[in-house]
């Protein structure tokens, strides 16, 4: 299944190339990644997907805890969480299709954040799975361009991941 | 703030009250190292690290060793750091130096050895342009290290290096890189100077004993267990566990086996143990874990050398295990009961708990055991490492021989070191070892070129001490320039050449699984090796026959402070044996010599 982790490292050069190796060098898969710095600026947060099994989760967040820069870590799938995306998307926008992309783009609560006379630019967030649909209601032709910021999550309730 | 100084000479300067040295980056690193309690380093100078090098010829606290290659410089840390337990530290400069490095950093990184590596960079303002001699250090030896370095201030170099040594040396051992920009070490700009005596980091914490609750659980299951095996790995070595463990077996009176790595942690001429075990474990061992009902495993990591198929590894076995690293734990095999914590500790308390249980031992369970050594005796009574002379004249020496007879000319006491191929694993299944760091190779690895040099390190840090490395004409071809190195610093190892005239390990897989086709693995326009060692001033033997052997090893192990080549012909055709069947065998599935199997 797939696998929401969340690692909190030092803000440090260095720290993400070696999340990204300990990937490459073990075999493990990375669908989606984000990475920025948290309030305290000393820390970076980063959110990967991967498909693992329970074994091979269990690998890689004990891998990735060996690595030095890697403070604490979490997979989020494993207890209730809300997941995020955020995608921008560039659509064909002329004529009768205007007023369809406008629509579809309002059934899905997205934005459109930029237009010029051939195109709209809609900005669209959710879980993977509404953007995924959302790319499925649209005519393929009229895409021109996709832009999707891979999956960031948090824990319900109080629960939340700290140094 | 006094004007800088020139030269060589350190300028004081006040710091809250307290006077403080101001030293260049050069002799901050030179200083922190001596801080550090380091008395040798491995190395080979160059551009990027001259500095470094020029701080260190103003002072004479630590003695540096000029290899001839920095490969063998790495494994001169590791062979140090393998005999003492103590860090090996390397010096090399960028580029070339840094990638030379590499194979070394692996070797130890594979079999968790504690070193910390100084490689010179280019300056920071040519980082990244493609310059003379740069490479990317920290990203070329990524995934063989514990943790690397970048050091991009003069004035973080004291935290770095005892941050590098802390992480070197805590937790699973293993290779810290440290790399140093040149300008970092400018001997013109000088630095407040303070040593710190511990670090801390957040994100690092290993273990410093064992879930006492999982404890007791394996407790439980030991004392239950009819048919109980523990098996040990280099874990127990670098963790400084051996007395432990042989405390600890010695009470429960069980049988033991060691890996490769773990060889010496529990004594070898001691009737509970079974021998090595895996790949090339003896026929008791490899039985006794196939047929046990409770296996401990401690400091050891189910490598794909120990348990043949997977799934057919212990089939009637709970498992337990220990080690200091999370991520061994249930890696490869599944443990019913983790224990994650320093070995040496663990142990401590179960022996504690054990103690109580050993002694209300019932008649039953007392028979139990004495059924199970029965049946360990029977599988002895096959005696599996019996010398097989069969088809060969008088005088023909078996390697096997070649290592009994070191082992009676040392006493059995030496510290040896030993290639990769078949020599390695007859000089691990004849030279039976009593104590721990004793038996220095590359396990996990298997890196050819490792026994010199590693039995360079070893005698730089027991001058007095008998050392001898183990190989082949092969492996020794890999860092012979060495040698060389042996001359400069008076170096007496004792090398003993398995002269096989072909790469017998790749042979014998060729005989095997490729009916007899030796692609490119003999060893053809191989050196007069007596000429080659007299030409660097050392003393060399030729052994041919049999019945000049042990008085041949005799000889060389008494010229105390002569480095003595003894290349012995041995027998071109013979195989390592036992040897796990593969693929989809377990471990009682065994060749037992050519054509005879299980």
């Amino acid at each position: 299944m797939r696998r929401i982790i969340s690692v909190l490292m030092e803000n440090e050069a260095g720290a993400l190339s070696r999340v990204i190796g300990l990937f490459a060098q073990r075999g493990y898969n990375i669908e989606t990644l984000t990475v920025a710095p948290t309030e305290d600026e000393t820390l970076s947060r980063l959110t990967l997907t991967t498909p693992a099994g329970d074994h091979e989760v269990e690998q890689i967040t004990k891998q990735l805890n060996k690595l030095i820069e890697v403070v604490k870590l979490v997979d989020l799938t494993e207890g209730e969480h809300i997941e995020r995306e955020m995608m921008l998307i560039k659509l064909k926008a002329t004529g009768a299709q205007r007023a369809e992309v406008k629509r579809t783009s309002d059934i899905f609560r997205g934005q459109i954040i930029d237009v010029t006379q051939n195109a709209y630019t809609i900005q669209l967030t959710g879980t993977t799975d509404k953007l995924d649909a959302f790319l499925r209601a649209i005519p393929e032709a009229s895409v021109m361009e996709v832009v999707r910021s891979g999956v960031s999550g948090i824990s319900r309730g109080d629960k939340v991941l700290s140094s | 703030m006094p004007a800088p100084a020139r030269g060589h000479f350190e300028v004081l300067s006040l710091n809250q009250g307290n006077i403080v040295e101001k030293l260049s980056g050069g002799d901050m690193l030179i200083r922190a190292l001596q801080d550090e309690g380091v008395d040798v380093i491995f190395g080979y100078p160059g551009g990027a690290v001259l500095h470094i090098y020029d701080a260190l010829f103003k002072q004479n606290q630590i003695q540096h060793v000029l290899v001839r290659h920095e490969q063998a410089a790495t494994h001169m840390a590791d062979g140090y750091a393998r005999a003492t337990g103590r860090p090996g530290v390397v010096f090399v400069t960028s580029g070339p130096g840094a990638t030379n490095a590499i194979t070394g950093i692996a070797t130890a990184y594979m079999d968790s050895i504690p070193m910390v590596v100084i490689s010179g960079q280019v300056q920071s303002h040519l980082i990244g342009t493609d310059s003379f001699q740069e490479t990317d250090m920290v990203g070329i030896s990524r995934p063989v290290v514990k943790h690397s370095y970048l050091v991009k201030r003069a004035e973080d170099i004291p935290e770095t290096i005892k941050k590098a040594f802390y992480i070197a040396t805590s937790g699973r051992p293993g290779p810290v890189v440290v790399d140093i920009p040149k300008d970092i070490t400018n001997p013109t700009d000088f630095f407040d100077y303070d040593y710190p005596e511990k670090v801390s980091l957040r994100s690092y914490s290993p273990a410093t004993r064992g879930h006492t609750g999982q404890i007791k659980k394996a407790i439980k299951l030991l004392s239950e267990a009819e048919r109980p095996m523990i098996y040990t790995g280099g874990g127990v070595i670098q963790g400084n566990a051996s007395e432990q463990l042989t405390e600890m077996t010695k009470l429960l009176g069980f049988p033991i086996t060691n890996t490769l790595m773990g060889l010496g942690a529990y004594p070898g001429t001691d009737p509970q143990f079974l021998g090595m075990l895996g790949m090339h474990g003896t026929f008791e061992a490899n039985n006794a874990m196939h047929h046990c009902d409770l296996l401990l495993a401690i400091g050891a990591r189910f490598d794909d050398r120990i348990t043949n198929t997977v799934s057919k590894f212990c089939p009637y076995a709970k498992i337990v295990h220990v080690d200091i690293d999370p991520a061994s734990v249930s890696k490869i095999v599944s443990a019913d009961v983790p224990i994650v914590g320093p070995v040496d500790v663990v142990l401590d308390e179960m022996t504690k708990l054990l103690e109580p249980e050993v002694a209300k031992r019932s008649d039953k369970q007392k028979q139990m055991l004495k059924e199970w050594w029965e049946q360990i005796e029977g599988w002895r009574r096959q005696e599996c490492l019996k010398v097989d002379r069969e088809g060969v004249s008088d005088e023909t020496i078996k390697p096997q021989e070649g290592v009994q007879a070191v082992f009676k000319a040392t006493d059995g006491k030496a510290y040896v070191t030993s290639d990769v191929g078949q020599h390695q694993m007859f000089a691990a299944l004849y030279y039976p070892f009593d104590e721990p760091r004793k038996w220095i190779n590359s396990g996990g690895l298997g890196t050819m070129g490792f026994g010199l040099p590693a039995a360079m390190g070893v005698q730089m840090a027991f001058p007095d001490e008998q050392v001898v490395c183990i190989t082949g004409e092969g492996s020794i071809q890999m860092n012979i320039q060495e040698l060389s190195t042996c001359s400069q610093y008076g170096l007496p190892v004792k090398i003993i050449n398995l002269n096989n005239q072909s790469l017998g390990m790749v042979k014998q897989w060729q005989d095997m699984q490729y009916e007899g086709r030796h692609s490119h693995s003999y060893m053809d326009s191989l050196p007069d090796f007596i000429a080659l060692v007299e030409s660097y001033g050392h003393v060399g033997f030729r052994v041919e026959k049999l019945s000049e052997l042990d008085d041949t090893l005799k000889e060389a192990m008494s010229l105390k402070n002569r480095l003595v080549f003894v290349d012995i012909l041995v027998d071109p055709k013979e195989h390592v044996y036992p040897m796990l069947v593969a693929p989809n065998g377990s471990m009682r599935d065994m060749w037992l010599k050519k054509g005879v199997r299980t």
